[in-house]
């Protein structure tokens, strides 16, 4: 019996680049939540001012590609750190 | 089943690292160097041509050069920097063309690389742009006066002003130039195993038999990413020189 488990656990493959994978997927997976919540309220407020006031929308539009651009470094930092990570 | 399901896909060193052509190992020329040099040829022959014989109505080359110069002068720096900034017009108009020509590589049959996505050279861009913020906020407010007025922002309660301050510090010396390098970098990094990856999947599809190729999830999409890169290397370069101009702008007048 003993024998038996010996045997398998010596056999049992490995599962490092496996778990790697799947580190790196939770990791971007992880990082894209936030922005993409926050590039939702960034564009959506902004179509919402653009809207209201068409005469403003040249002003809106460059603040709101800062805002995504402020809000998207977050989930690129975890795009980076994905492919850090190794096994 | 398709035996492409057994799809192998390189590994991502092989994406992005070329081989040497001349140089030793320090300064060994590679693809990248090579397209780096183009690109700052290209911009040089560009706007040389276009100042040569000017003409008071612009045609031909002339013209877009001078959209161009209008796109930085009204559409980035009057709205973030006002009428001062306007000494930084050529510093941001060549930031921008540059970082333009070398993201669009991305897209142009037989280069397909964009340089950006090495990191060697948003990181010099970025500890430019570093260096320049701060000698500007040194040189025009004294180093007291520019401490002060980027630690510490105005109206703030006395009781939670060191937490603040240490906030805008980091903010003001890793945040800043590390998301200025990175976003640019990881943007065209993403966008070129993108289309390495539809490249595959759509080549060996057609190896397999060639009508699959038109189904939407290879052929088309891949056609369509390519416009979408256009967008994300015109984009890219307009985010990093509007940021710039806003970190430059915020060192050279206080905040009110």
């Amino acid at each position: 019996m003993l024998s038996v488990l010996a045997q398998a656990a010596e056999s049992t493959p490995d599962i490092t680049p496996g778990l790697t994978a799947i580190g790196r997927g939770i990791v971007y997976g992880g990082a894209a939540i936030g922005p993409g919540i926050g590039i939702g309220l960034v564009v959506g407020n902004a179509i919402t001012a653009m809207s209201r006031q068409p005469e403003s929308a040249g002003m809106v539009r460059t603040t709101m590609f800062l805002g995504i651009a402020f809000t998207e470094a977050l989930a690129l930092f975890g795009f980076v750190l994905a492919f850090i990570i190794s096994g | 089943m398709l035996p492409t399901l057994a799809l192998e896909f390189p590994p991502i060193s092989h994406a992005v690292e070329w081989p040497i052509i001349f140089g030793g190992e320090w300064l060994g020329v590679n693809k990248v160097v090579l397209l780096m040099w183009l690109s700052v040829i290209v911009v040089f022959t560009f706007f040389f041509i276009a100042s040569r014989r000017q003409q008071l109505v612009p045609a031909g080359v002339q013209n877009v050069a001078e959209s161009t110069v209008d796109f930085i002068r009204n559409g980035i720096i009057l709205q973030t920097m006002g009428e001062e900034g306007l000494f930084y017009t050529p510093f941001l108009l060549m930031l921008f063309s540059f970082i333009f020509v070398c993201n669009i590589w991305e897209v142009i049959p037989i280069a397909q690389m964009p340089v950006n996505a090495r990191i060697a050279l948003p990181m010099f861009m970025a500890l430019l742009v570093y260096v320049m913020y701060h000698v500007v906020g040194i040189r025009g407010q004294g180093l007291g006066g520019y401490l002060k007025s980027s630690l510490i922002p105005p109206g703030v309660p006395k009781a939670i002003l060191p937490l603040l301050m240490f906030i805008e510090l980091i903010t003001l010396l890793i945040t800043r130039p590390l998301s200025l390098c990175v976003r640019l970098f990881a943007n065209m990094f993403a966008g070129h195993l993108l289309l390495i990856t539809f490249a595959i999947i759509s080549s060996t599809l057609f190896a397999v038999q060639w009508q699959i190729v038109i189904l939407p999830f290879s052929g088309f999409l891949l056609i369509a990413l390519t416009g979408f890169e256009v967008l994300v290397a015109f984009l890219q370069a307009f985010i990093f020189t509007i940021l710039a101009a806003v970190y430059i702008g915020s060192s050279m007048h206080p905040e009110h």
